[in-house]
């Protein structure tokens, strides 16, 4: 029992970070765009978020600065690929390269250094729930917004009026727009809240998940959010039970080094994650053809009027 | 009351200088505010990277050196984007092909006659790159899965059974817990020039880039990939199989990138060790597109990156600035170049209108 309720908690731990940045994303490419520069926003976002800690000492600053740099490259990629026209694979990547480079740079005075770290939310209640809060009384405040934000992001996306419009803006613009939904505000405001969650996950990580801060220290993270955006088809619940997986699979490799059992030689257990991911994308993308999913039609498409 | 309007230009203006100066001067400027910002003098800066770049033969040859891998890698990923796949798994496939060279050089000597050692380590490197890339290439193919995570998620798996391999099964038992297989026999090492570390990798990657040109310009095969490239509908009509050619096209641009690793293994290292994956698969597709996918460019653009990355280590050794203002400043060029496309391609009228 106590075996389950640590490999649990170090589950739910885990996925934190996917499941904020895959959310965000969600709403990035259901809007049209295609992000692929999650993963230097999220080092961008634990670099940030982990100097700010250190210095100011306040979590919430630390976060609010960690958002607001990941809004601001995000916001970066919306003007190129918005404005600009530009290929949004390659200015994703762009902003992934330049993300590892400049939070390695920024933060490598800060490697090693003891910086704040969030506290577990252990409250009488909790102890009073069996099982259950034991696991939630292990974790941060972040995790109850993080699995707040799952039902509340589905329901906006689709179930009110500004889902709708962002749905749209993302399967047909042209038509949307004629039917005046402002289609390049709905899709900078979506790329921008992606950036902001994205942040936020890597200020999980350097504040949360492993305190402190180590360059590519989210070894690509982002780049399994992306993934769990198309094994989710678009839809945040079902990003959840993604990012559990991928939370599951990290709890399994801390039990079994927490406990010396070399069921499993610890190389396999850290390529698991990755190969899962590829695994996971596969059967989704062949089972496609039965129509669950529905990657946005205008998904990396820019949109203009004269055109 | 003044509107801003954007409109198609009906040619594509600004030649390659242009561009190029419109996305190097906002980089060299964003990166002096970033100099600026850890309180360095951005001029001397700048200067101690250009002198540890290009100062003398010394520091050039070190250039060379590191292109090396760096036009291999932008090769592989700039074949790979010509038929719109995008290779972003270099890295893993440049640690496959180091793993296999060195797997080659370690295990098979006493089988392989001393003359004939250095090209199969060449073959084994290129077939370790290209298994890597397989699978990714047939998910692609036969399903349409997203080759981008595919090919990156390999790129972990690929580094976690490389340290697997020089902490475990084949570390060095003289090495005295150093992470890292035995150095090679010296069959497999390959020859240097002009008293430098400058070796053969430099003169194949050279060789591959001219091939490639010839094959795409020349051959049918070459032909039936720019088709491809340029309309898979096209292609399809006209009987060419889309599915061989991508698997083709993406085991070659593995292979490619697996030499990168061959020739850092047998060319530097001499060994399988730790440092052998540190982003010169990321740099490739910075290199592929400065490059404009065109092979013959990419040795020059591999140069000019290379150069930034010499001239970045030579920052860290003198000013004890990270040296990842490197790929900052990669980073920066890829986004303004990309920024400035937009000025090729389009144009701003000003229309004035009375309100």
């Amino acid at each position: 029992m106590n075996d389950l309720i640590f490999i649990a908690s170090i589950t739910l731990k885990s996925c934190i970070a996917v499941l904020l940045a895959s959310i965000g994303e969600i709403f990035t490419e259901k809007s049209g765009i295609l992000n692929l520069g999650v993963e230097g926003i999220m080092l961008i976002g634990a670099m940030t978020g982990f100097i700010i800690g250190y210095t100011t000492g306040s979590p919430v600053m630390a976060f609010t600065g960690a958002m607001l740099a990941g809004g601001l490259l995000a916001l970066l990629h919306a003007f190129l690929s918005i404005n600009l026209h530009a290929s949004q694979v390659i200015s994703g990547l762009a902003i992934t390269i330049f993300g590892m480079g400049m939070s390695s740079f920024l933060g490598r005075p800060f490697i090693g250094k003891l910086g704040i770290r969030l506290e577990e939310l252990d409250c009488a209640f909790l102890d009073k729930v069996p099982f259950l809060g034991r696991i939630l009384a292990q974790q941060t405040f972040l995790v109850l917004i993080a699995l707040m934000i799952v039902p509340l992001s589905w329901f906006i996306l689709f179930r009110t009026n500004l889902g709708l419009n962002i749905r749209a803006a993302g399967e047909d613009p042209a038509a949307a727009d004629a039917a005046g939904v402002p289609v390049k505000f709905l899709r900078y405001g979506c790329t921008l809240f992606g950036g902001l969650m994205a942040g936020m996950a890597g200020a999980y990580l350097s504040l949360v998940y492993t305190p402190g801060w180590k360059e590519g220290m989210s070894a690509g993270q982002g780049w399994i959010a992306i993934a769990m955006v198309i094994f989710s088809t678009w839809n945040p619940v079902r990003a959840l039970f993604g990012a559990l997986l991928f939370g599951g699979l990290n709890a399994l490799q801390f039990y079994f080094q927490a406990t010396g059992a070399e069921l499993i030689p610890t190389y396999i257990l850290r390529i698991l994650p990755y190969l899962l991911t590829v695994l996971v994308l596969f059967l989704v993308t062949a089972l496609k053809r039965g129509g669950i999913g529905t990657t946005p039609s205008a998904l990396g498409n820019p949109f203009s009027r004269e055109e | 009351m003044v509107v801003f309007k954007v409109e198609k230009k009906a040619d594509s203006g600004f030649s390659l200088i242009q561009i190029l100066l419109l996305a190097v001067i906002p980089a060299i400027l964003v990166g002096a505010v970033i100099f600026m910002a850890v309180g360095a003098n951005p001029l001397r800066a700048y200067y101690i990277m250009f002198m540890g770049g290009f100062g003398d033969w010394f520091h050039f040859s070190e250039v060379l050196v590191k292109a090396t891998p760096l036009i291999f890698t932008g090769l592989a990923v700039a074949l790979a984007a010509r038929m719109l796949l995008w290779n972003i798994g270099c890295e893993g496939q440049l640690v496959f092909g180091g793993i296999f060279a060195s797997g080659t050089a370690l295990f098979f000597q006493s089988y392989i006659p001393d003359p004939l050692m250095i090209p199969f380590v060449l073959l084994s490197g290129f077939a370790g790159g290209a298994v890597w890339a397989l699978l990714p290439a047939i998910l692609k193919a036969r399903w349409e899965v997203n080759e981008i995570i595919t090919t990156l998620m390999f790129n972990y798996i690929a580094v976690i059974l490389m340290e697997h391999l020089y902490f475990g099964p084949w570390r060095d038992p003289m090495g005295r817990g150093f992470p890292g297989t035995a150095m090679f026999n010296e069959s497999a090492w390959f020859p240097r020039f002009f008293q430098t570390r400058v070796h053969l990798g430099l003169f194949v990657a050279i060789a591959a880039c001219m091939l490639l040109f010839v094959i795409l310009k020349k051959t049918k095969w070459g032909y039936r990939i720019t088709v491809t490239g340029n309309s898979l509908g096209a292609a399809r009509y006209s009987g060419i199989n889309i599915t061989c050619q991508r698997i083709a096209v993406l085991i070659i641009s593995g292979g490619l990138a697996g030499l990168a690793g061959t020739s850092e293994v047998c060319g530097i290292h001499l060994r399988l060790q730790q440092g052998l994956a540190v982003g010169y698969g990321y740099d490739g597709i910075i290199i592929a597109f400065l490059a404009g996918l065109n092979p013959l460019a990419v040795p020059f653009v591999a140069i000019i990156l290379g150069g930034l990355i010499v001239g970045g280590d030579q920052l860290q050794t003198t000013l004890h600035l990270p040296s990842s203002i490197s790929l900052v400043l990669e980073g920066t060029i890829l986004l303004a170049i990309l920024a400035s496309n937009f000025f090729s391609l389009y144009r701003i009228r000003i229309l004035r209108r009375s309100a």
